[in-house]
């Protein structure tokens, strides 16, 4: 019995003596000349970060990514306890200045490459009719907001407060996929979302512009982490996201320019 | 049973019938179990802790998931009882059908009870429609909140009663009713009190499923401080801002659980046969 395990426990631990040297990890373990950079992105930025990915893979082929997607702040929780990451995307300067403080990323290669506007949804058939920001806040009409804790709820705060408005949500959500969410479903009869949310269900929500939102843009950070091994992958990963191509992916899926 | 004498006890004790390799198996899955709770109690900031806790939001998320879950179980015993009765008591065409439906939204993630729970009694629900059209609208209110819990915590209650009564027979009620009492009177005076050893297994399993409940209600009832937002969908907020209130908060939660599981299961007159 025991010189099976010991034997067992021989083959399990062999792959990782051949790396311990450089990347634990890092390289597959198909093609040791391949380098995979591991990247944690904001959750709003899956869809376009997954096609800028297949973008650069397809121009460099010894390169592969895995992104890991989440709220911005639970990714720098992430990196904090440990989580191997070569590039960090957050949603907001606040996730990354909590980054930068806590000496997790490298503060040279940090560079706006994004932003988001806050608009109005609707029910397709709006029935409450709503069509401006002083109108969803009106009593009868349900409202839902992020909560001000979190990155789209503290921008909805800002706006509301440039436009003089006090905001009084039925319901203050979690995350902003939970505001579409209940738009969606008719359930609130309006919501405060990012651009970028509202553009993922063009058919069932309607959109209403709010007057003063440009001034009041999330701008989307990126930065290479400061335990990266790849930094001339990672570099050009971040490099392609502000390029002409990249821009223009975030572009489609309803993104600002940073 | 009566009782071993406490030498053979010992030796039971000390020379097991059990493999060893289970009693090393046993301890390795009890620190599993217990790691996480010394690593929470070991990263609590202890001085800040009255602070944490008293804050409003903290404070109305525990009166919230205490009241909510009250209600929820009260419910779940109302309903439960009968439903189990049913299924352990009476054959039916398609009671193995309903059995599997009982326990659906034990089986499905909380997200997706959420998900069916507004398409039944969201604004635009089958049911909900009507509702709306008489003026009832139960979206953003505590009374979602109940009805997701119940949702959720319904099948706890209703498999454990079933099998405590598919276990315990129906010879007593038999004499019962071969005696002349009425079919009621059976159920009052000997089923349910026979039932009582589930039903407070029942009770415990569904109240703490109704107090962790968190994926049925931030998708189907929202999150407002006060009407909504529960223990741990305030958690999870705190996590976004403030990690240490989150943690502070989940050492309460661990607490409420823990004297729940200790009240039922610990009496000083309860007795192991």
């Amino acid at each position: 019995m025991k010189r099976y395990l010991t034997a067992f426990l021989g083959v399990a631990l062999l792959p990782l003596t051949g790396c311990s040297e450089g990347a634990a990890g890092q390289q597959n373990s198909e093609d040791p000349e391949q380098v995979t950079l591991q990247v944690l992105a904001a959750a709003s930025l899956n869809q376009p970060f997954e096609e800028i990915a297949e973008d650069f893979t397809a121009a460099h082929p010894e390169l592969s990514i895995e992104i890991s997607y989440a709220g911005s702040s639970t990714l720098v929780q992430n990196l904090q306890a440990g989580a191997p990451a070569d590039v960090l995307a957050t949603a907001d300067e606040v996730s990354m200045n909590t980054a930068n403080d806590a000496g997790l990323i490298d503060v040279d290669s940090r560079a706006i490459f994004a932003s988001n506007t806050l608009v109005g949804i609707v029910p397709a058939d709006n029935p409450a009719s709503v069509d401006s920001l002083q109108q969803a806040v009106a009593p009868e009409v349900n409202l839902v907001t992020c909560a001000p804790q979190v990155p789209c709820g503290a921008l909805s705060q800002a706006v509301a407060e440039a436009a003089g408005v006090k905001l009084e949500p039925v319901s203050e959500e979690l995350q902003v996929s939970d505001v579409l969410g209940k738009v969606r479903s008719a359930q609130a009869d309006a919501g405060l979302v990012y651009a970028t949310e509202a553009a993922l269900a063009p058919q069932e929500v309607e959109v209403f512009h709010i007057d003063g939102a440009d001034d009041a843009r999330n701008f989307y950070p990126i930065a290479q982490t400061s335990d990266t091994d790849q930094p001339e992958a990672s570099a050009e990963f971040i490099d392609y996201v502000q390029s002409d191509s990249g821009q223009a992916v975030l572009e489609a899926h309803g993104f600002g320019a940073p | 049973m009566t009782q071993q004498p406490l030498g053979t006890r010992r030796q039971a004790l000390l020379a097991p019938s059990i493999p060893p390799a289970t009693i090393a198996i046993a301890l390795l899955t009890g620190a599993f179990l217990v790691l996480p709770f010394i690593a929470l109690l070991t990263g609590i900031t202890w001085s800040d802790l009255p602070e944490l806790l008293t804050s409003q939001s903290a404070v109305d998320a525990l009166w919230l998931s205490l009241r909510t879950a009250t209600v929820a179980t009260v419910i779940c015993i109302v309903l439960g009882i009968p439903l189990a009765l049913v299924l352990a008591r009476t054959d039916f065409p398609g009671r193995n059908l309903t059995r599997v439906i009982v326990l659906v939204p034990l089986v499905i993630p909380p997200v997706v009870a959420g998900i069916i729970l507004t398409e039944a009694f969201g604004r635009r629900g089958l049911l909900g429609e009507h509702l709306s059209a008489l003026g009832i609208d139960i979206a953003f209110t505590t009374a979602a909140v109940v009805l997701a819990q119940t949702f959720v915590a319904l099948p706890f209650m209703v498999t454990t009663l079933e099998s405590h009564l598919a276990s315990s027979g129906q010879h007593y009620e038999r004499i019962a009713q071969s005696l002349g009492a009425s079919k009621w009177r059976t159920f009052c005076t000997i089923t349910l009190p026979l039932l009582r050893p589930g039903l407070l297994s029942g009770t415990v399993l569904t109240f703490a499923r109704a107090l962790g409940e968190f994926g049925a209600t931030i998708t189907f009832a929202g999150s407002l401080q006060g009407t909504t937002r529960t223990m741990p969908l305030e958690i999870y907020l705190a996590r976004e801002t403030d990690p240490d209130s989150a943690v502070a908060l989940s050492l309460v939660l661990i607490l409420v659980a823990v004297i729940v599981i200790a009240v039922a299961y610990f009496r000083p007159t309860q007795r192991r046969s």
